[in-house]
């Protein structure tokens, strides 16, 4: 790889290990995908930051790094934590853990990271614009990021994104380059999608129809008349989720479709293929529910309006977690959101989710409107899942 | 015999190999307490990597498989190095990051499990004894 004079700088320990480190992991990944050169990166997300996915292991690398003088030189944010930093113990979670989780956020302060724990990065601030390069990890804000906003990322993990962070570089490969954008199969949707549990089952038929492929080619959808964001944000998660997806067209809805031909092979999508997969991420019945969550992505303020209003005067019979960032729960604050939903016996859980909160087998069966939130309980936490319209899904918290 | 293939991280590690024509998902897929691989139907599940020279064609899984790797070196149960077909990015960060020698564009199928290896991987080479 041709490296600038400041880059090789960094590569030769000039600038401190914990950004040669970073260099080495930028030049590997480089040769590897067979980039000629790096490219400056505007914003990094970086994901790995539950104590329960880093582990001992992790959090001491994380801890190397920051001992080593790395800080970063772009703006960068953070996935969600294992818990909410402010509000974890009436989450239920434990002392030991929090005070793990605790030394990995810090970590990540102390190399200038903001350490906003979301994964909707790009609703509260970390907001590129069509065109620039970004060095992101978390799927579902990739996939928006390269999708919707027409940024340009790679699927970046854990360490190759700080390690974007703490160079402000990046390899110049994959969707960074404008011929690797190109759709390769245009998927038809004959059906109306109505709310994000809709959103979200359609990006479970189309992830898996990708996975089909050998070589899986970028989907250009046609068919869906209009999308939100809140919608957007839950088929990003879900395609990502299913079929490892980075990015999608979607004629008249994200930005770079226009200006791309449909390839010529394409499958239909049918209303049966979106009730199968609900069908699927639906394994029991409304009676044995005991956890109710919403916000897989985190959710917008708009959404938390919705279930204030749905709650207002009512009191929720079981545990219901309100999982959004910070910056968003504390407009809810000042709208007087928060305090009607609390005043109905639900939970915020800030700057975490149901997916990277250690909760495995703490319950029996999750009620969501998130194809995503699905996979993961069944996978990682071992509930039983039932998939719902929003306003459905608050409504079960109320009966 | 002296293989070449292409630097994907320093160090020189001497081994015998243990080899798989199947990927390896170190998250999940190899207990990092133990070194074992656990992934179930595995052709090597329930053969320890530690020490040996890791010899498979990709890695595969999640990306948190790389700290696997890094808490397999501080448990002192990582492979001596690793030699792949064609190296991914889970693999390359995790040697990256915990200094295990690494080289790739390696006609695997030349080695056999039990046999010697030395590994350089400035090199981008591989020695069978």
């Amino acid at each position: 790889m041709k490296l600038t004079t400041e880059e090789q700088k960094m590569l030769d320990g000039e600038y401190g290990r914990a950004t040669q480190k970073a260099l080495e992991i930028l030049v590997a990944l480089g040769t590897i995908y067979g980039a000629e050169r790096m490219v400056p990166v505007s914003s990094v997300q970086i994901a790995g930051v539950s104590y329960d996915n880093l582990g001992e292991a992790g959090l001491h690398f994380l801890s190397e790094m920051a001992d080593g003088g790395g800080k970063t030189r772009v703006f960068t944010t953070l996935n969600p934590a294992g818990m909410d930093i402010e509000n974890w113990q009436a989450l239920g979670i434990s002392a030991e853990f929090a005070q793990n989780q605790m030394r990995v956020i810090d970590a990540f302060a102390r190399m200038n990271v903001v350490t906003t724990c979301s994964c909707t990065p790009y609703l509260i601030g970390n907001s590129p614009h069509f065109g620039q390069h970004i060095a992101w990890a978390e799927s579902s804000a990739v996939c928006y990021a390269n999708s919707v906003i027409g940024a340009r990322s790679n699927r970046e993990g854990g360490p190759s994104a700080l390690a974007a962070a703490l160079t402000g570089v990046t390899p110049e490969y994959g969707f960074h380059l404008e011929e690797n954008r190109r759709p390769g199969v245009t998927l038809e949707v004959e059906t109306t999608l109505k709310d994000t549990s809709d959103f979200g089952a359609l990006g479970v038929v189309i992830g898996k129809k990708l996975e089909y492929f050998k070589h899986k080619p970028i989907a250009y959808i046609r068919g869906v008349e209009q999308a939100s964001v809140e919608n957007l944000k839950s088929f990003c998660a879900s395609v990502a989720t299913y079929g490892g997806a980075a990015l999608f067209h979607m004629r008249g809805v994200t930005p770079e479709a226009d200006r791309l031909t449909p390839p010529l092979e394409h499958i239909t999508i049918t209303q049966s293929e979106l009730d199968a997969a609900k069908a699927e991420l639906t394994s029991a019945e409304s009676e044995e529910v005991d956890f109710v969550s919403l916000g897989c992505p985190h959710l917008t303020l708009n959404e938390i309006a919705r279930i204030a209003e749905l709650l207002k005067g009512h009191q929720v019979t079981k545990e219901f977690w309100i999982t959004t960032a910070r910056p968003t729960k504390q407009m809810a604050d000042m709208m007087g959101y928060t305090r009607t939903i609390e005043e109905a016996g639900a939970k915020f859980a800030a700057d975490t989710c149901c997916v990277v909160a250690p909760i495995r087998g703490r319950f029996k069966v999750l009620v969501t409107d998130s194809a995503k939130a699905c996979y993961y309980a069944a996978g990682k936490n071992k509930f039983k899942t039932i998939i719902k319209p929003f306003d459905e899904v608050v409504r079960e918290a109320l009966k | 015999m002296k293989l070449h293939g292409r630097k994907i991280y320093q160090g020189r590690a001497q081994g015998e190999a243990l080899v798989t024509s199947m990927g390896i998902s170190f998250f999940g897929g190899v207990d990092p307490d133990t070194g074992v691989i656990v992934e179930t139907g595995h052709e090597l599940e329930g053969q320890s990597i530690s020490g040996k020279v890791l010899v498979f064609p990709t890695g595969k899984g999640s990306t948190v498989g790389s700290y696997t790797l890094y808490r397999l070196k501080r448990n002192g149960l990582a492979p001596a190095a690793i030699v792949n077909a064609q190296c991914e990015t889970i693999t390359a960060v995790g040697c990256i990051i915990a200094e295990i020698p690494c080289v790739d564009q390696i006609p695997i199928d030349q080695l056999t499990t039990g046999m010697s290896v030395r590994v350089d991987g400035e090199a981008g080479t591989i020695d069978l004894n």
